[in-house]
Order: C-alpha cells, then structure tokens, then sequence
C-alpha cells in the first residue's frame, strides 16, 4: 500500500495503563476515503486506541502517522492544527449543556473563525440539515434523545470539515431506527464530503455492514484483519466467537477467580 | 521488617503524592495564568462567569453580613456596656469587620457557593467528555473554561468582602443605634476616627484578593482533574470546601501576622 494512500498508520504501538498492558505492539493502516471498523470485546482498548490516534493519550513505544506527521511529537500548536482536521464522535455526544443545538454546531468554527453571524448559523443549519436536525436546532442538548444527540454531535464534528472522522460506539444504545439512520448518515457523509472515517464498534452486523477493512482487537493483539467477508469466512476461534456472539471460548464468560467452591465455602 | 517498612513506605509514598499534586496544581494554574489574551473573545467570557461566580453569590454574602454585623454589634454592646464604653461600638464593628470578618468570611462562604458550583460544573464536563471533545475541536478547555472562571473569582471575592464591609457595618448601625440606643454620632465619629483606610480597609481587600486566588485555584483544579463519574465529582466538592476553608484560615493567620507586624 503506498504511503499517500494512507490518512493514519499505527505502528507497532505499546500502551500501557499503569502496570496493566492494553496494546501489545499493534499496527493498523487507515486508508484515505474509505471506512475502517475496529472491532472487538468490552475492555480491549478500542476506545483507547482512538485517544491515541486523536493525541489525547501518548504510547507508551511506537508512533502514530497522521497524515504523515507523528502525532506525538508534534508541539501544542501544531497538535491544534492538526487537530482541525479530525472530528470525533464521542458516545455520549458530548454536546455543551449549556448551549442549544445551533450554538453546539456553531461552537467549532465560532471558536476558530471570525465569519460573521448570519454566515456561522447559515452554515450550521446546512450542517443539521445533513443530519435531518434542523427543526431541532432550539432545543437544548439535554431535550435530545440519545440517537438525536449523537446526530448533532456529528453536525458539530463535520463543522470545520475535518479529513478524518472518528466514531466512538455510534451505535451503542440505539433503537433499531436510530442505529439505521446512524448507520445510513455515516456511509453517506463518507461517500459524499470524501472523508476518511473509524469506527470504534462492537455492532458487528452494522458496522460490517458499511465498513471497508475490519480490525478485530482482543488482548491488546489485532486477532483478524480484512474485509467484513474475510472476516467471516476466519475461523480463527477468538474471531468466530466474537463475530458470532458465542458466548464462551477464548475469550472467557468468567472474569479470572479462584473456583466457584472455593468462594462459596471458604 | 515487612512491618516497619510499610509505614515508613507509605509516609515516603503519600509525601510524594502530595508532592507532585502540588507541582501539577502548580502547572496547572502557571498554564491557566499564562495566556495570550484575546480580548475580544476572553471578555464576553469573562462577565458571563462574573455573573455566575459573583452576582449569584451576592444575596447569601449580603444576607450574612447583615446577620454578622447585627450579631456583633449586639454582642459588642453587651460587653462594651458593662465598661461604660459602648459609644466605641462603631470602632469595633468597622475594626473587626474590615481586618477579618468580611474577608474571611465572604471566602468561606464563596469557597461554599462558588467554588463547589465551579468543581461540579468543570468535574460534569469532564465526566461527560464536553472538555475532551474541546480539546478535539483544538479549543484550549484552559483557556475556553478555566480562566474566566478562575479569573472571575479573582475580580467579585474583593468587590464581595467590600459588599459585605457595608451590609455588616449597616447590620450593626440598626441594632446599634436604631435598637439599642448608642448615639448615632458617637457611632459614625468614633468609627471614622479610629478606622484607617490603608490599615484596614486595604488590607482587608488584599487579605481577599488572596482568598479569591486561592479559593478559585482550587475548585477549578479539583474540577478538572476530577475522577470523571459521581463519586469522584462528589470527592472533588467536598475537597473544594474542605481545602479551600482550610486554606484560607491558614493564610489569614500569615497575612494577618505580617501586616500587623511589617505593614
């Protein structure tokens, strides 16, 4: 794969949380304009490893290229600039409280620009548009549903038109509806505004769905790479079991413990 | 052996603890201080938290003044009447109210209001990740959040203790005067001849500016750092008052100490 190709690579990258390891020497390529899922169990890191991608946290060996440039070397400013080229969904929304839908949207380009006041709303409404929230833009953060939240918090990332959109369990909590409109709205911005997307997911039928190349992560290890078809044919039994929802197997129902009559009789 | 090291470990280990929170604390307020300023942006910013952190503080501050003059001048009276010298009431009131009831107290009672509703509000962005998506739109959360707080706390704890140097000393005048029948213009001379503006007043006002420093430094710093779910928000509440209220009557005592002795 040629470099030009790829929006962020991650190379060899150790992290470690205290004296608990979380990534143990992993390495995945985000290729530009296309939609790459990381996938895999509750507590492997997944979420981690977009606050590494974003500089929010620094490895503990490694680097991380983002657009060419290591991440973690670059100074506080530079890091900001950077920064304005990428969007991140949180799972809550992270919506401001204090500010209404319109004023969230706005916040982005309020903050970085001097654009009069009656061009920054018209370019929010565009942006809710995009999202179908524009009838929505006078309600406050906290009169929205957990799906509308997360649709305006996508209005507000997509706000300085950032290159590579990061998407942190977007699907995690919703109605079947709201999980297909999320799911439409993200291939749609892809495809349309030429982004770059991650998704942090363990939705494995709806991130499958739309994903180009799938990571599946488990134990600080990527356990399966490719294609959401590839995937499924894997039989690798760490992947099978999460792909398939298996309850027990590799990845164990019990969390490590001393036997169960030890516990009830000692 | 195992024994004996462990305390002396955890002595040695806690001291470092402390040690670096006050280097961090200290980064921490050097990063919010050290800003470029841009006025247009900072000042709206900065009048919104003037609101929130000082004019919303202003009943309980004006409300207690009030009690407390009263309360001092009844007691005052009480004592002074018993050496024929209760037309000194005004002398003591203004004395014990400008030098340390009115900062003292107005810190007390900001660290209670303000600074706990400052921890809350920042340690609830925190949780629900409103800091770090800031921080992903490459907004500066220390410039944005933290520094008009913290500088809004410095501006109102000043304009308060002098709010509150006029409610208590009005608070004493009605029972003083109005109800228990000193003279009036015994009251308001003996005040004014023995009150000093720098000695008291000033040194009051300054003895808040440090109140006010401290007291925001701290409930913004427990806001950010703050263990993002309810117990560690609760944590860092209770650790604004308790530090703060700590804090304050420690400096007190060091700034009273020094401007009695080397003003």
């Amino acid at each position: 794969m040629a470099i030009a190709d790829l929006q962020t690579s991650v190379h060899n990258v150790v992290f470690k949380r205290e004296d608990r390891l979380i990534f143990d020497d992993i390495s995945l390529n985000i290729v530009k304009g296309k939609i790459t899922a990381i996938m895999g169990p509750s507590g492997t890191g997944k979420t981690t490893l977009l606050r590494l991608v974003s500089g929010q946290l620094k490895p503990t060996k490694g680097k991380i290229l983002l657009n060419g440039e290591n991440i973690h070397r670059l100074s506080r400013s530079k890091l900001y600039k950077a920064r304005q080229k990428l969007g991140m969904l949180f799972q809550s929304g992270a919506l401001f409280t204090n500010l209404n839908v319109l004023e969230n949207v706005i916040f982005p380009l309020r903050e970085h620009t001097n654009l009069p006041e009656a061009m920054l709303q018209d370019l929010a409404i565009i942006k809710l548009e995009a999202v179908g929230l524009r009838g929505a833009r006078h309600l406050m953060a906290s009169q929205l549903s957990g799906g509308m939240a997360r649709r305006v918090a996508m209005a507000r990332a997509l706000m300085l038109d950032p290159q590579l959109m990061l998407y942190d369990e977007p699907f995690t909590g919703q109605d079947p509806i709201t999980m297909g409109v999320l799911v439409q709205l993200i291939k749609r911005l892809n495809d349309a505004l030429g982004l770059t997307s991650v998704i942090v997911s363990h939705d494995v039928v709806e991130t499958a769905s739309i994903a180009d190349y799938v990571y599946v992560i488990s134990n600080g290890k990527v356990i399966g790479q490719g294609t959401p078809q590839e995937l499924f044919a894997n039989t690798t039994p760490q992947v099978k079991q999460f792909l398939h929802g298996l309850p027990d197997g590799s990845v164990p129902f019990h969390y490590p413990a001393a036997t169960y009559a030890e516990d009830l009789f000692a | 052996m195992i024994s004996l090291l462990n305390p002396i470990q955890m002595l040695g280990r806690s001291t470092l603890d402390v040690i670096q929170k006050i280097g961090v604390s200290g980064l921490f307020l050097f990063r919010v201080l050290v800003r470029r300023p841009r006025l247009y942006r900072s000042f709206p910013l900065l009048i919104e938290q003037l609101y929130f952190v000082g004019v919303l503080s202003l009943i309980i501050i004006a409300l207690s003044a009030l009690f407390i003059g009263m309360v001092v001048a009844l007691q005052g009276h009480n004592t002074l009447q018993r050496f024929g010298a209760d037309q000194q009431l005004g002398e003591l009131l203004a004395l014990s109210v400008t030098r340390e009831l009115a900062p003292v107290i107005t810190a007390l009672l900001f660290a209670g209001r303000a600074g706990t509703a400052l921890t809350a509000e920042i340690g609830l962005m925190r949780a629900t990740d409103q800091l770090d998506s800031m921080e992903l739109m490459a907004v500066d959360p220390l410039w944005r959040i933290i520094a008009p707080r913290f500088w809004a706390g410095l501006i109102s704890m000043p304009l308060l203790t002098l709010i509150f140097d006029m409610i208590a000393i009005y608070g004493g005048y009605l029972v003083g005067v109005k109800w228990l029948g000193v003279d009036a213009g015994s009251f308001w001379s003996n005040m004014q001849s023995s009150v000093d503006f720098q000695m008291d007043v000033i040194s009051g006002v300054i003895k808040s500016i440090a109140f006010g420093f401290v007291a925001t430094w701290i409930a913004v710093y427990q806001g950010y750092y703050t263990v993002p779910n309810a117990l560690g928000i609760s944590r860092a509440t209770t650790k604004t008052v308790v530090y703060s209220s700590l804090a304050v009557l420690a400096l007190d005592f060091i700034l009273t100490s020094v401007m009695l002795k080397g003003w």
